[in-house]
């Protein structure tokens, strides 16, 4: 096993994967566009995907890659819906700007 | 022996009746209404009348008391058992032929006179459920089976008398009954948790044996006990200090004052007493208290029937004050005597309010009997029955009442001096019954119309027939004699110790009270008989006497301001005003207030902001993964020693 996984310590994925997961954070809170918004929950998914794969490979556990497909499969779901809820939203209301998009309150 | 009399069956008949005419009746066509409604009474009464034959002697002969069981118990609690049973003894067999037999005469009668109203299914549904209720009481074998009885009469008199429920007054009339009886019923309710604490048991025959094991076991909780059904019994019969609800029954449509309020429901009471008499009998001072009760409401009803001017509270009051006499017979321990005369009661007043009713239908409902007068020619069959009623009740021999009434004063007589007291307040009685009705009997039918511009006519066969049958048992009803039917009822009411009388005061009291009969009689002719003026005359010259009694003692005045006027005052400050309003409107207001101010409060949280979410999302998420993880975090070095474990 001299692979170049073995060369890169864990520590360093995990790390990339918590960077990743922080910009997607801030990339949800700032980003006042809703497809930029989109992006950022996909950043935090594929961030969360990397970590499960480390510990996966890490522990010889197959488990945490059946996990990143359930993951894959969901996301790959929640675009098709939430672009067409995007597009349906910017057809009714010509924005995309969140701060905008603010009819659910009493 | 007949193993299987059936009996189950009496009260099933006219329950089979309730439910099809209250469920489908108003569909139906009204000659199956008509059917339905007469068979379920006509069935009822043949198997009461099978039984009657049996026993007589004329067909196959159940041993009795003859008793049948529900084979699924009731209520099964520790050593208590309630179960379904009926019996049928020789009073329970007398008291169903009188309230099958009346009761169907009456449903007959009630084709005639409900002919034209719009609830007629609904009017045989109700009676068809008085009749179910009223033979399961009469037949119930023990205590709470009769209480169910009990309060079902009371629910279809409540029905029957708001019948029409239109009217303002027939509908607190029902009112009225109801809640009267139901404090009668609370203190039939106390008896019977009592029976179940002294005895452990309900069943009369089981408490009967009990009491005869143990001769010696008298007054203390008996008394207390016999006082509480005492109590039961005033209120469902009418009896001083409840009975004023009855004459407000009148309201009802006038068979149902006939059938029940007259005949059969308000004399449960006597009949419980009578069925419960072995309590009576080891409690004197309650047995006393009875006959005192009876005395006083016979001379107290009858004095306030004397100037009533509406023919069915005048009726209503009779009644009233005739339930004494059963009260005074039952309390001098008389038992038969007072099942003779409600009886012989439930002929000739059952017959009087139908007579009357047949009067108030052929002058187009008017009840008054100042605008009646001279409807003997127009109305011959319900002038020669009312008479024979009328002769019946003032005690004129040989018809009913003369030998029922003459039983019961007998009976009294011989109690010793409070006895005699008792005997001359029947005495008494005795005559104002018989002045009171002649009263009437002149004012409906002798002189000449009041009112000329009506034109009564008689009432059609439906109704005659009835009147005709219960005439002809109204004379013949007391023909049995006293002894023979005492002697009939012996297994069920027991042996009486009569000191041997003399025959001639037996012969004097008798003579004593057909004399007052017809001093009733002549006074009643004196003052009614030629020119009513006369009677006014008299009223004129004593007025606060006249008063008094025109406004029935002011006995329902004193009871709206002693007893309806503070409860209502009561439930409206107290109850409506600190309990409802202040206490637990308040504690509702402060839930609901502190639910809208939190409310209020954390709306502020939905801005709609999706960003403002996802930071308070993030900010969550933080916090949890912080709250685990503090524990590892505290020392300096943890993360470095966690990131350290994991990558080795």
């Amino acid at each position: 096993m001299s692979s170049f996984a073995q060369e890169v310590p864990l520590s360093w994925y995990l790390l990339l994967s918590a960077v990743l997961f922080s910009l997607g954070v801030i990339g949800f809170l700032i980003k006042r566009n809703l497809i930029t918004v989109f992006m950022s929950i996909e950043l935090m998914l594929n961030a969360v995907n990397l970590s499960f794969v480390t510990f996966a490979h890490e522990w010889h556990a197959v488990k945490g890659q059946i996990f990143v497909f359930f993951v894959m499969m969901v996301a790959a779901a929640e675009a098709a819906v939430g672009l067409a809820i995007i597009i349906a939203v910017f057809r009714a209301r010509a924005t995309l700007a969140v701060d905008r998009i603010d009819l659910m309150k009493l | 022996m007949n193993a299987h009399l059936h009996i189950w069956m009496i009260p099933l008949f006219p329950f089979a009746g309730f439910l099809l005419n209250g469920i489908l009746g108003a569909r139906l066509p009204k000659w199956v209404v008509t059917w339905i409604a007469l068979f379920a009474p006509l069935f009822s009464f043949e198997i009461v009348e099978n039984a009657a034959r049996g026993l007589l002697g004329f067909g196959t002969l159940p041993s009795f008391p003859y008793v049948e069981t529900c084979p699924v118990p009731w209520i099964a609690l520790g050593t208590l058992h309630v179960d379904f049973s009926f019996v049928l003894d020789q009073l329970s067999l007398v008291m169903l032929l009188v309230v099958t037999g009346v009761g169907l005469l009456i449903h007959i009668y009630s084709v005639g006179y409900m002919h034209e109203d719009r609830g007629y299914a609904r009017y045989f549904a109700y009676l068809n459920l008085f009749l179910f209720f009223m033979t399961l009481l009469v037949l119930a074998g023990n205590a709470l089976l009769m209480f169910v009885g009990w309060e079902g009469v009371g629910l279809a008199s409540y029905l029957l008398i708001g019948f029409w429920y239109q009217k303002d007054s027939a509908a607190s009339a029902g009112k009225k009954a109801f809640i009267v009886n139901r404090i009668g019923d609370f203190g039939f309710l106390i008896g019977i948790f009592l029976l179940i604490g002294t005895f452990g048991t309900l069943t009369f025959a089981e408490i009967g044996a009990k009491l005869a094991a143990n001769p010696a076991w008298q007054g203390g909780i008996l008394t207390v006990i016999a006082l509480c059904l005492l109590m039961g019994a005033t209120g469902k019969s009418a009896q001083l200090p409840l009975y004023i609800w009855l004459p407000d029954a009148m309201e009802g449509p006038t068979p149902v004052s006939a059938l029940i309020h007259a005949a059969t429901m308000v004399t449960a009471g006597v009949y419980m007493i009578a069925r419960t008499h072995v309590l009576f009998d080891h409690a004197p001072f309650a047995l006393g208290v009875v006959a005192v009760v009876g005395a006083a409401t016979a001379i107290f009803a009858a004095t306030i029937g004397l100037v009533q001017n509406d023919i069915k509270r005048v009726l209503a009051y009779s009644t009233i004050s005739q339930l004494g006499y059963m009260f005074l017979g039952c309390g001098v321990a008389a038992y038969s005597a007072a099942i003779f005369h409600l009886m012989t009661h439930a002929f000739f007043k059952a017959l009087l309010f139908l007579a009357a009713g047949s009067v108030i239908h052929a002058v187009g409902g008017e009840q008054d009997m100042r605008k009646m007068g001279g409807l003997r020619k127009h109305l011959p069959v319900t002038f020669w029955t009312m008479t024979a009623a009328v002769l019946a009740i003032a005690g004129f021999p040989p018809l009913a009442g003369f030998f029922s009434k003459d039983a019961i004063l007998f009976a009294a007589f011989q109690q010793g001096p409070g006895g005699m007291l008792l005997w001359f307040v029947g005495l008494v009685t005795a005559l104002l019954t018989s002045l009171y009705m002649f009263r009437l009997w002149y004012m409906t039918f002798m002189g000449e119309s009041r009112s000329p511009e009506v034109h009564p006519h008689e009432s059609p066969w439906s109704m005659l027939a009835p009147l005709v049958i219960l005439a002809l048992l109204s004379i013949c009803g007391g023909w049995i004699g006293i002894e023979r039917f005492s002697q009939f009822l012996m297994p069920s009411t027991g042996v009486r110790v009569v000191e041997s009388a003399t025959p001639h005061l037996e012969l004097y009291l008798t003579v004593a009270a057909v004399a007052v009969a017809l001093l009733g009689w002549l006074i009643a002719h004196r003052f009614y008989g030629q020119k009513t003026a006369r009677a006014d005359e008299l009223a004129n010259a004593v007025p606060g006497a006249y008063r008094l009694l025109a406004n029935k003692y002011y006995v329902d005045e004193i009871y709206g301001a002693t007893i309806v006027k503070p409860l209502l005052g009561f439930s409206r400050f107290v109850l409506g005003w600190v309990v409802d309003v202040a206490i637990l409107g308040g504690i509702a207001w402060l839930l609901g207030g502190t639910a809208l101010l939190t409310g209020a409060i954390l709306q502020r949280w939905q801005s709609g902001n999706l960003r403002s979410y996802a930071a308070w999302l993030a900010l969550g998420a933080a916090a949890i993964l912080l709250f685990m993880t503090a524990p590892s975090m505290l020392g300096a070095a943890g993360i470095n020693m966690h990131l350290n474990w994991m990558g080795r």
